[in-house]
């Protein structure tokens, strides 16, 4: 069933057409080209930086990672004479990584963590994961290959024979690795000085051999029991430290492990960022970052979170459907060759050809531009290619200086949005970008009922959050700020004056309290106590109440001049992917819907005026595949081939009826006959149906529902 | 027959309860106790929302979130061209629900009668018309019009024994069945012909489950009382319970062999659809067109490190051999045929290592293989591979070790993968390890072709060609084989076709078939039959079989109708 194809290798094609492919679609575009490089440029610098995140979050951990693996075996070395450290000496140094539910994404971690310990603790290091070791023979095998691969990986230039001493060859026990570990110490102790200053100031006297388990969970409980019994006692010899990658709690530890082997091991627990604090970091240094133009709409932005939170909290994933959505753009818009640096944009744009400046003539956006303009200036757009270019490089800008803007006020914002209880617009700026970006947030009720609270907020939490907002605008890019800072500093000095005025108020109404307290009759009292109750409900706003106000109508200000939804902008097509029907078709797809609609409704896809479906029901001209399967869909769990053929046969011959003549019958018949057998055929292979033992020429049903 | 079942009644005076009533009288009970404890439970209910509205924000935000989800799918099904009909998972996943054995006739004959305008289905209901559906319908209503009889026969204990649960059961609204019944009154003397007659003793002797279900048809008495709402929600757990029930089934007795048909074998089979036209040509191409525009797009995403799966209704095969031959020419690439029986991932793991590696020399594991590939294309970046694979989720390579090596090859940069899936569950293949690995971009690739080549290997179903094929080796075997030898092979057969209607018929055992081949003077000692059956089991002729007494048992691994077959040809010959 292989068949393998060679060209014959004159033909071998270069392997840098990629941009080719890219072309091949978009004939009549001559920016292909140039579209491709900007797209894979973009990419590699978006990649690096998701990756150089994830390298920052992850630094706390394997800093602490480290300095645990340097004591556990240091302290021991030391003083092997006290009676603690010899318990201790039975025991295994542990650590129990906790990574988070998405095991896919361990790898990563656990490759940069093998990175960091290689470079500052030791060279062996050995990755084992559970599908390779099924049983303990394996097991050793895959942590000596690893071991000694890793050895001659380190210094490769030595001695020839060592390298040949095959994984195979060698016994796969505990003692051999004792072995192996005795001679490679005392060969790096008898080495050419300079050498072994090399590695040993790096790596210390006798390094540890680090073993990692990738998803613990997943491990045969006898495995690990056996290799941590039998590893236990050769710590003397072999200081041995276990990582323990684990997804879900560090109870598993436990429920996996009996006591029995559990107390050999000296556990200590380390936990990384959790997968939705990695996300956040990601949108907001990569999806809101001003340096990256390629921007997403907010339905492919809802759909890539949804995938995130609701089918595998996996951020590579999330990072791959970005890398689609790139592609996606370059590829579908030929506009796209403008989503690049601003400086750049505007040296293209300049350039651009007649049939480009057609296709910005036809972005709605920029119709809708058009239209508002003078008549003459019209005109002008439309005809003119020069005019075209110009006015595109400002509006550029204009986009550019937009986002900036943009991003900064969404931060102030979401400073004050994320403090309210119930956080009616959400609690992480994803969400505020989402609404933002859907429609006006201002005329969202969610908005409204935000601004509502943000009206209660009490001083001290209000200074604070001015406080911040005037760092987010002082440092951010945009130079439309000056006055806004001011005007919040401003309001942060009303607030410290209104402090000193506030004590004189509390005098006062301490002064009223107090005579409250003086001796009176009842009748008094009473009059006194609904006065007062009068003056507070009347009152009127105090000076804080006043500013808070005001404050909250300056937020409300900016947020109406700056967070305009992208798709108000013009071109902002051009900078922002918004086709969300094929992401979803791409990465969330529903094979078996796609299924039901074509057997149930095959004029979805064959656009054939007989296929119309009349009142509900197929019609039945259907292919044969679709009435074999609305049949049986009529079925119980068994199916009688012959009833099912004659129902069957009953459809076709109405179809044909008036053609077929009495003579031809027969071979018309075989001809039905055949016609089923191939459409219950099918749908075997699509898996509705199974053949039964039950009953003699029966089939069994194999699915519910879809009627 | 409520009337009936009342005249009963009143005579042996068992008092027929209604439903309604038991479950009141069952009810009432805690009916009080809640009403007691109201205030209690008021209470409680209240600080369970209090609690419910501390829960902390996270859940409140959890649920709006999940609102927003609902709503974005739901957008994005209906903004996708078209092509997505708007179906939601409930209607597509469901539950087994009681079907009645006629109704797949019934809507045929609904379908051959509507060859255009639609009929309404209610008035079409009479017997010169249904003539020609299948006699499953008649049987029912055969059965229909026996029923009273065996109602009353056997009424007495049917009312007053059977358990609560069961005339819950019995007494489920069927409305379907009510007025079935009153279409089998009016209808059935023109439906009884002698064939029905004979099954009617079948029926009574053995089948208790129709009279069962039957009993399903007596009315329920009307409570107006009973809450409608209630009554749907128990009458769908009813009807789940009532299709988990029994293991027997509902399906008429007929076989193909009593159709009289000609066999088809696989090549007339293919003769004769190759003189089918098929239907819908000019749209099918229509659709090949859009998917082969995608060919472009395909390279440059598999280039840039995905892999392709194509799925939806219809062969994929040809889609993919014209990318092969369009856009592939001038590469390196593998076609493996998922759907071919014999394969496996060894076979694909060797061709690449045979003929594109060149290498000469064989692997201890799959993992050692695929180790010593991955290491090949790392080292030489300039080595490119694509792979097609027809049908990734076939019989052979749906395994889950399979599917790991697999995902770990596609996983390698310069190969590029691009498959095909056809299995309504293809995707639970997948968990998320081998998903991240295959790092997949979906295409739905609906191209109603017929699966000429995914099913000519497929011989399981087409009973038609199984046994021609069993047949003639049988006959072929034997003819090799002694005068005493067929003998006793005949003796066996006979034996099992005459216990074939006994469903636990273990086989033959050893010493009676020992007793039966000396009385018949086939072999003189048991030591000549033994040497005689370890011949046969060579050949696969037959099976043995230990039963739990420890007793050994021999069976023909034939059906019994292709035996039947070969015993009358072997008569013929002699």
């Amino acid at each position: 069933g292989c068949f393998v194809f060679k060209p014959s290798p004159k033909k071998t094609r270069v392997s840098q057409k990629t941009a080719n492919d890219f072309r091949e679609r978009n004939d009549d575009s001559e920016d292909a080209e140039l579209r491709f490089v900007t797209c894979q440029s973009l990419w590699n610098q978006i990649k690096s930086e998701t990756e150089q995140i994830q390298e920052d979050l992850n630094t706390q951990l394997f800093d602490n990672l480290v300095s645990f693996l340097r004591r556990s075996h240091s302290e021991c070395q030391e003083k092997t004479t006290e009676w603690t450290c010899r318990m201790k000496s039975r025991e295994i140094p542990t650590a129990a990584l906790i990574l988070g539910v998405n095991v896919t994404d361990h790898d990563l971690t656990l490759k940069s963590l093998s990175e960091v310990l290689q470079d500052n603790i030791t060279p062996y290091i050995a990755l084992l994961e559970a599908k390779d070791c099924p049983g303990i023979k394996n097991l050793m095998q895959k942590l000596m290959g690893q071991l000694m691969n890793c050895h001659i990986d380190v210094d490769s230039l030595e001695d020839e024979d060592y390298v040949q001493v095959s994984q195979n060859r060698i016994r796969c026990s505990m003692t051999s690795l004792v072995n192996w570990y005795e001679s490679v110490t005392k060969k790096t102790d008898s080495e050419t000085p300079s050498k072994k200053r090399a590695s040993s100031s790096r790596h210390g006297q006798s390094p540890p051999v680090v073993v990692i388990f990738k998803d613990m969970e997943s491990f045969t409980t006898k495995v690990l029991q056996d290799f941590i019994v039998i590893s236990s006692q050769h710590t003397r010899e072999l200081p041995l430290v276990l990582i323990f990658g684990i997804a879900t709690s560090p109870m598993v530890i436990h429920s996996l492990l009996p006591h029995s082997v559990s107390s050999l091991l000296c556990i200590e627990l380390f936990q990384s960022l959790s997968c939705k604090e990695h996300l956040s970091t990601i949108i907001d240094k990569v999806l809101l970052a001003a340096q990256f133009p390629f921007k997403l709409g907010e339905k492919v932005l809802q759909i890539l979170i949804n995938i995130f939170l609701y089918h595998d909290f996996s951020v590579q994933n999330f990072i791959k459907g970005f890398q689609l959505c790139i592609v996606e753009h370059f590829y579908a818009q030929p506009l796209s060759v403008l989503c690049c640096q601003l400086v750049e944009a505007k040296k293209r744009a300049n350039s651009l050809s007649h049939d480009q400046c057609e296709n910005i003539r036809r972005l709605p956006s920029f119709r809708r531009y058009v239209e508002s303009q003078a008549s003459e200036k019209q005109v002008a757009l439309l005809t003119a290619d020069s005019i075209v270019k110009e006015v595109t490089q400002k509006l550029l800008e204009d986009l550019h200086v937009y986002h900036e803007n943009y991003v900064s006020v969404l931060r102030c914002l979401h400073v004050f949005t994320s403090s309210l209880p119930k956080y009616p617009l959400g609690k992480q700026i994803r969400e505020l970008h989402c609404a933002c970006l859907e429609n006006r947030v201002w005329e969202t009720e969610e908005y409204e009922s935000s601004l509502q609270l943000a009206r209660m907020l009490n001083k001290s939490d209000l200074v604070t959050m001015l406080q911040q907002c005037v760092e987010i605008l002082v440092s951010s890019s945009g130079k439309e700020f000056d006055k806004t800072v001011e005007k919040l500093k401003e309001f942060l000095t009303q607030f410290q004056k209104l402090e000193a005025e506030a004590f004189q108020e509390q005098d006062v109404s301490i002064s009223s309290q107090k005579e409250l307290r003086k001796k009176t009759d009842l009748y008094h009292l009473q009059k006194t106590l609904l006065e007062l109750k009068e003056s507070r409900r009347s009152k009127k706003l105090t000076k804080f109440e006043m500013l808070r106000f005001e404050v909250v109508d300056y937020i409300d200000s900016l947020v109406r001049s700056y967070l305009v939804p992208a798709d108000h902008k013009t071109l902002h097509e051009i900078l922002y992917f918004n086709t969300a029907s094929v992401l979803r078709a791409h990465l969330n797809a529903a094979p078996r819907i796609a299924l039901h609609t074509a057997l149930n409704n095959p004029y979805c896809y064959l656009k054939n005026q007989a296929l119309k479906p009349d009142g509900g029901s197929i019609s039945n001209k259907a292919p044969d595949i679709c009435i074999v399967y609305k049949l049986h869909l009529e079925c119980g769990r068994l199916i009688n081939l012959v009833d099912w053929l004659e129902a069957f046969s009953t459809v076709v011959m109405a179809v044909e009826g008036p053609h077929a003549d009495a003579a031809s019958s027969d071979q018309v018949d075989d001809i039905i006959h055949a016609r089923f057998i191939r459409a219950v055929s099918e749908l075997e292979l699509l898996g509705f149906i199974k053949p039964s033992k039950q009953k003699t020429d029966h089939v069994a049903r194999l699915t519910w529902g879809g009627c | 027959m409520s009337q009936l079942e009342g005249e009963g009644c009143g005579g042996l005076e068992v008092k027929f309860v209604p439903d309604e009533d038991v479950l009141k009288h069952i009810v009432d009970d805690p009916g009080i106790k809640v009403q007691k404890d109201k205030t209690q439970l008021t209470d409680s209910v209240k600080r369970l929302v209090k609690k419910l509205e501390n829960v902390s924000d996270d859940e409140a935000q959890e649920i709006l979130e999940e609102n927003n989800y609902v709503a974005a799918l739901g957008i994005c099904a209906q903004g996708a061209v078209g092509n997505y009909s708007s179906v939601s998972g409930g209607e597509v996943y469901s539950f087994q629900t009681p079907k009645r054995s006629s109704k797949m006739a019934e809507l045929a004959s609904e379908l051959a009668r509507t060859p255009g305008e639609s009929v309404a289905p209610g008035h079409s209901k009479c017997p010169e018309k249904t003539a020609k559906t299948p006699q499953s319908s008649s049987m029912f209503l055969l059965l229909m019009h026996i029923f009273p009889l065996l109602l009353q026969s056997k009424q007495k204990e049917f009312v007053s024994t059977t358990p609560y649960r069961l005339r819950k059961r019995l007494a489920a609204p069927d409305p379907y069945l009510e007025s079935e019944s009153e279409y089998s009154a009016s209808c059935s003397e023109e439906e009884e012909d002698e064939e029905g007659q004979k099954e009617v003793g079948t029926v009574l002797s053995g089948q208790k489950t129709p009279a069962k279900t039957n009993a399903a048809s007596t009315p329920p008495p009307r409570n107006t009382l009973a809450k409608k709402n209630k009554e749907k929600m128990t009458s769908l757990v009813e009807e789940y319970f009532e299709a988990h029930s029994s293991s027997k089934v509902l399906t008429s007795d007929r076989t193909l062999q009593k159709l009289q048909k000609r066999r088809l074998n696989q090549q007339t089979l293919h003769d004769l659809l190759k003189k089918a036209p098929l239907a819908y040509a000019a749209e099918i191409e229509e659709l090949n067109q859009q998917h082969e525009s995608l060919f472009s797009k395909w390279m440059l995403q598999l280039h840039l490190g995905f892999n392709i799966v194509l799925y939806g209704l219809g062969s994929k095969h040809g889609l993919l051999e014209k990318f092969r031959t369009s856009a592939l020419q001038d590469s390196v690439h593998l076609v493996v045929n998922g759907y071919f029986p014999s394969i496996t991932v060894r076979s694909i793991l060797n061709s690449v290592t045979e003929e594109v590696l060149d290498h000469i020399g064989t692997f201890r594991s799959p993992l050692d293989q695929l180790e010593f590939i991955s290491k090949k294309f790392k080292e030489d970046s300039s080595l490119q591979l694509y792979v097609l694979i027809h049908n990734l989720d076939s019989q052979m390579l749906r395994g889950e070790r399979s599917q790991q090596i697999l995902a770990q090859l596609s996983s390698l940069p310069t190969i590029y993968l691009i498959a095909s899936i056809d299995h309504i569950n293809a995707p639970l293949m997948w968990d998320q390890a081998k998903l991240s690995l295959y790092n997949w971009l979906w295409y739905e690739t609906t191209t109603f072709s017929p699966y000429v080549e995914e099913t000519s290997y497929e011989n399981s179903l087409l009973v038609q060609q199984s046994g021609s094929l069993a047949l003639s080796s049988l006959t072929h075997v034997l003819r090799s084989l002694t005068l005493n030898a067929r003998g006793i092979f005949r003796l066996l057969a006979q034996y099992q076709l005459e216990n074939k209607d006994n469903p636990s018929y273990p086989g033959l055992s050893f010493q009676d078939f020992y007793q039966q081949c000396r009385e018949a003077f086939l072999v003189n000692s048991d030591l000549t039959l033994r040497a005689q059956l370890t011949e046969f089991r060579d050949h696969k002729l037959i099976r043995t079989k230990r039963g739990a007494d420890g007793v050994e048992y021999l069976l023909i691994p034939i059906d019994d109708s292709t035996l039947t077959d070969f015993l009358e040809k072997e008569d013929e010959d002699v």
